[in-house]
């Protein structure tokens, strides 16, 4: 194996352990600690990628984070991960990656020809390309795009890695483990501060591990392997690499998101793919550095141009060389230190330095190293389409103007250096204003607006002992405010090169007769000429010509590109750049995929499942279970081949002639005590309720404020003082907020309590005119007679031992009880009751058979009651009291809610009665009325009437009453059918309510 | 997400809460008789103020109890907190 860009003896991977994988098919050989950025280089590979816009070639601009271009596609396990960074995923063996955004390959793509009709993706290409004709998205501009378009594929395949989710707690939390992160750590660590400690990279250390520098008489490196060894052995303290906080958001909660397994082949048995931590922290304190910012010439996004940083870190932390032959432009001391690595490592590179004259300890380095320095050069462009072959030089004006005789240069890369940008992203999200620092022209955080504080680079200071020493202070201090354990450690000395001032130089020139494309944003291909198209144009806020041009959008986030682009709107508009001003940036910093953000709330688990006692006995007797809110009811219970449709026709017919169950423990139910119970009730409900007697169950309404219905069913006086109200199972929690507001906050002198009691009970509803027989069986000790129960009775009873309670109730409109007993007890009850019931012919029957009962007796249920009707609608008018005051009454005298041709609930009959009735039909008196057709109203809720054996359907239509014998039409454009119906009362059967006396 | 300090259980997360509107809406009394207008106010308006608002959140997985937040809706900031009966300043 041999890695023609290897070095032997640098870096920081274990060469004892060789890893394969392969990109884009063909396989590659790196080290254990490598990235696929840092392997690729190793073999020579700079082609990655197409641009999103221009398809034009790329390569690898940075080693970390401030990747814009190699953006992967990695296949793990037989699952597909866009949006990889190269330089972040670290290689394990069988890794799969390609390439995204090139069709059909990375060095043939199609998509490339966009690069030679520039005119047809100028800024704002969106906006104006695709706009006409119509008719062409569907079929040319969206395929188009899409196809061009986007960093890689999203599997639609169900992603079986399993993401957690944490919360944590601590006083104080670090966000990056350079020199900052890790001083102010150990400050605060050690006096007793809980810490967390978060790094981004799979090392700690930050810029210690590529600078020369020596604290307290060790090399940085050294330093911070003993600080991070230290703080990993205190218990107060929490250190995570591969971590990467990405959002500061409301009262100092940050989160990050921890990549625990995807630098493994396989994700470990206990572990999680990747883990999401929500920290709540007094105190943070950002220190996540700053980024090269790249200076700006012609084709400088062609592979092979890169920063200089990162040409630094690929060599010392990965033992590669980016190039062989290596052009260092800079405008400042950083591009030297690169090119002294470079020379150390036995490579000859040029420097061409913007400045005219600098000096500083480096420079001194560099020239006594022999490097050749050219000063007052820039390069006006690179040359080479799929790597850097040659670069045009030239000498500079001293005003920066104008550019003398070009050169043109072999080299195979270009290292840049434009100086140095804080990362103050999260400052930025926290709400930190920013403001312009002149010295380093770029924005550093300013005032806090949460208990946030930003240290070392990122906040601008650039020189390790400014750093060193800001950290250790702040560290201690911030921890001092919460443990005031004034315990203070004592500041190491730094030694470091001293460096010269930068120049403010960022962008080069075009030469005469030349139309280079220069990139500001190498991520959205947005180049010089966009922006200034984008300003001739008109837009002027920065926050309109980003959205305009796409710069610094999408998951870079303007980490290399913001800088230069805000210079150059202020360098046209004549204005500085903190006039200008920055773009907000948004979380999160890095991507986070979805997998870590939805967590473990996927699939059943996405919502709770409640199950009522007796799951277990419907589950054995082939239930077909629904969702119910987030309850599992049983729809119907499936008897050999038989259909839903037959189902619940067997079930519902045997309940009209026989006896059925259902399984009713899901009712809402909430117990309301107090002296002052009647009162309340008689308030909340619509009806009266002062006189009810101790032993009576009665059906109410209650209203919003706004008049319209929000729950109905029936309360139980239980005792003198004591009321069982049931509720409906979809609205149980609202109706307990809904009582907890008004005794706390509007009615407090009412000495009432409600306390929700629906998982104490399990409730079996008895419906059916055998049901009095088998009560009788159930509870022989107990007169159930229709004297001493009569309707809207209550009982409580010995159930074979077990206490009871029987509820005269019913929804089925048959001869009904409802018998409730603790839930622990709610399988014997059923089963007592599926015994005992057997001579009487009992069969469960699930909720579609409930519904076919409710809806063909005209009882009212979710479906009528949709937040939109009022009690007249659904004919419950006669339970509004005129005399008392409730809940919502006064709306009810609003004149939209008395209008004589008010809907009204009613029956609909098909007259062919064969035809179903579509739920959601409209109610229209001509099919062939020009639309749109006025529609009297809609179908609410359909059944198959067992009584009748036709189609019955309730309708909520204006004027109801009145129509009560008319021909209309059911249209439901969605089925495309229109039906001829009569419509009927909504009490199809059993109008006069004597089954449920009887 | 906000950190609430509910009067009885102390600091807790937002996902606790659920958020119950305006605080300072006074429910007309009952049997009381007034104007279509009033009873509107009452039912449909509220102000949207930018700055302090003095707003109603229920502790719904926690105490159960309603309580008086008074918060910077532009901010976030919470000033202060306050029982359902405690009177606010
Ligand atoms: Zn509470």
């Amino acid at each position: 194996m041999s890695q023609d860009f290897r070095l032997d003896n640098i870096g920081m991977v274990n060469r004892n352990k060789k890893i394969s994988f392969t990109f884009n098919g063909k396989k590659y050989f790196g080290y254990e600690g490598d990235t696929i950025a840092s392997a690729l280089i190793a073999n020579g590979v700079h082609l990655v990628g197409r641009s999103f816009k221009y398809h034009r070639p790329r390569g690898f601009f940075g080693v970390g984070v401030d990747e814009p271009y190699a953006i992967l596609q990695l296949e793990r396990n037989n699952e597909r991960d866009p949006n990889i960074r190269a330089t972040e995923q670290e290689i394990f063996e069988g890794l799969e990656v390609k390439s995204v955004n090139c069709w059909p390959s990375v060095n043939f793509d199609i998509g490339a020809i966009n690069n030679f009709l520039k005119m047809f993706f100028p800024a704002g290409f969106y906006y104006k390309t695709f706009m006409w004709p119509p008719s062409f998205w569907y079929k040319i501009y969206e395929p188009f795009i899409r196809m061009a378009a986007g960093f890689g594929e999203a599997s639609i395949k169900h992603d079986k890695e399993r993401y957690e989710h944490k919360y944590e707690y601590c006083d104080l939390l670090i966000t990056g483990s350079g020199p900052s992160g890790l001083a102010s750590a150990y400050a605060a660590a050690k006096n007793g501060a809980r810490v967390i400690l978060a790094e981004d990279k799979p090392r700690y250390g930050g810029s210690l591990l590529t600078s020369d520098v020596n604290i307290g008489n060790q090399t940085g490196a050294e330093w911070s392997e003993k600080i991070i060894t230290e703080l990993k052995s205190m218990s107060n303290v929490i250190v995570k690499n591969r971590s990467q906080v990405f959002g500061y958001y409301d009262h100092n909660m940050l989160v990050m998101s921890e990549r625990i397994s995807d630098h493994l082949p396989k994700t470990q048995k206990y572990l999680p793919k990747q883990r999401l931590w929500y920290i709540r922290a007094k105190e943070v304190l950002i220190s996540s550095g700053s980024i090269e910012r790249p200076l700006v010439f012609g084709n400088n996004d062609t592979p092979g141009v890169m920063l200089s940083s990162a040409a630094k870190e690929y060599m010392k932390v990965y033992g590669v060389l980016v190039g062989k032959k290596p052009l260092i432009f800079t405008n400042n001391d950083s591009g030297y230190e690169t090119a002294v690595e470079f020379k150390k490592n036995g490579i000859n590179p040029l420097i061409l330095d913007t400045r005219k004259e600098p000096s500083s300890d480096i420079i001194t380095e560099a020239k006594n190293l022999g490097i050749e320095i050219k000063y007052s050069y820039v390069v006006v462009a690179a040359k080479g389409y799929k790597k850097v072959k040659s670069a045009d030089i030239a000498k500079i004006s001293d005003n920066k103007k104008d550019l003398s005789n070009i050169e043109n240069i072999e080299c195979d890369c270009i290292c840049v250096s434009g100086f140095w940008t804080p990362s103050i992203h999260l400052a930025s999200q926290s709400g930190n204003k920013s403001e312009f620092n002149e010295k380093i022209d770029a924005f550093i955080p300013k005032k806090s607006k949460q208990k946030e504080n930003t240290i070392g680079s990122a906040n601008g200071k650039f020189t390790l002992e400014e750093t060193i020493n800001e950290a250790f202070n702040k560290g201690y201090e911030v921890s001092n405010k919460i443990t005031e354990n004034n315990n203070k450690v004592s500041i190491p000395t730094v030694v470091e090169k001293k460096s010269t001032e930068h120049d403010k130089f960022w962008c080069v020139p075009l030469p005469k007769g030349k139309s280079y494309k220069r990139f500001l944003d190498f991520q959205n291909d947005v180049a010089v000429t966009d922006i200034e198209l984008a300003l001739r144009e008109g837009f002027r806020s920065i926050e309109h010509v980003k959205r305009y041009t796409t710069l610094g959008m999408a998951t870079d986030q303007g980490k290399t590109s913001n800088l230069n682009g805000l210079q150059l709107v202020s360098d046209i508009e004549n204005k500085v750049v903190p006039q200008v001003g920055h773009t907000t940036f948004r979380p999160p910093y890095t991507p986070v995929s979805i997998g870590a953000i939805v967590g473990r709330e996927v699939g059943k688990h996405s919502k709770p499942t409640r199950k009522s006692p007796m799951h277990e006995w419907h589950e054995k007797n082939n239930a077909v279970f629904v969702d119910a809110g987030v309850w599992l009811r049983p729809r119907y219970y499936k008897q050999g081949n038989e259909t839903l449709f037959e189902a619940s026709k067997r079930e519902a017919k045997n309940v009209r002639k026989n006896v059925g169950v259902c399984d009713v423990t899901t009712l809402g139910k909430i117990d309301v005590k107090g002296p002052d119970a009647a009162e309340f009730l008689n308030r909340v409900y619509t009806n009266a309720w002062l006189k009810l007697p101790v032993g009576k169950a009665r059906y109410g309404v209650m209203l919003r404020e706004d008049g319209i219905v929000m729950d109905d069913g029936t309360t139980t006086r239980i005792s003198e003082n004591h009321y069982h109200m049931t509720t409906t199972t979809a609205q149980a929690a609202n109706v307990l907020s809904h009582l907890e507001y008004y005794l706390q906050l509007v009615w407090p002198e009412l000495n009432v309590n409600v306390v929700s009691t629906t998982e104490q009970w399990a409730g079996a509803a008895i419906a059916g005119p055998n049901s009095r027989a088998l009560l009788m069986k159930l509870f022989p000790n107990t007169d159930v007679s229709n004297e001493a129960l009569p309707f809207m009775g209550y009982k409580e009873a010995d159930l074979f031992g077990i206490p009871a309670k029987i509820y005269r109730i019913s929804f089925s409109g048959e001869l009904a009880y409802e018998v409730n007993v603790e839930s622990d007890y709610g399988n014997f009850m059923w089963e007592k009751i599926i015994e005992v019931g057997k001579e009487f012919q009992i069969q469960a029957y699930g909720t579609e058979a409930l519904s076919t009962l409710r809806i063909e007796m005209g009882h009212v249920a979710g479906s009528e009651l949709d937040g939109r009707t009022i009690p007249h609608d659904a004919s419950l008018e006669g339970l509004v009291s005129k005399k008392k005051d409730f809940i919502g009454k006064r709306s009810l005298s609003r004149s939209a809610f008395t209008k004589p041709d008010r809907e009204k609930i009613v029956g609909v009959v098909p007259l062919d009665k064969t035809t179903s009735i579509p739920e959601g039909s409209y109610i229209v008196k001509d099919p062939k009325a020009k639309l749109p057709n006025p529609k009297l109203g809609h179908v609410s809720a359909s059944c198959w009437s067992v009584e009748y054996d036709n189609p019955f359907s309730l309708a909520i239509i204006k004027d109801g009453k009145n129509m009560i014998g008319q021909k209309l039409f059911a249209m439901s454009p969605l089925k495309n059918k229109t039906i001829p119906v009569e419509i009927v009362s909504s009490h199809y059967v059993d109008p006069e309510g004597k089954r449920v006396r009887a | 997400m906000l950190y609430i300090f509910c009067p009885h259980c102390g600091l807790r997360s937002q996902n606790e809460f659920a958020y119950g509107g305006d605080a300072t809406v006074k429910r007309p009394e009952l049997n009381k008789e007034i104007s279509d207008q009033e009873w509107n106010n009452f039912v449909y308006l509220r102000k949207s103020p930018r700055g302090k608002h003095l707003e109603l959140w229920h502790h719904i997985s926690g105490c159960r109890q309603w309580i008086k937040v008074e918060r910077d809706t532009s901010t976030h900031e919470i000033f202060k907190t306050y029982k359902a009966d405690e009177l606010t300043e």
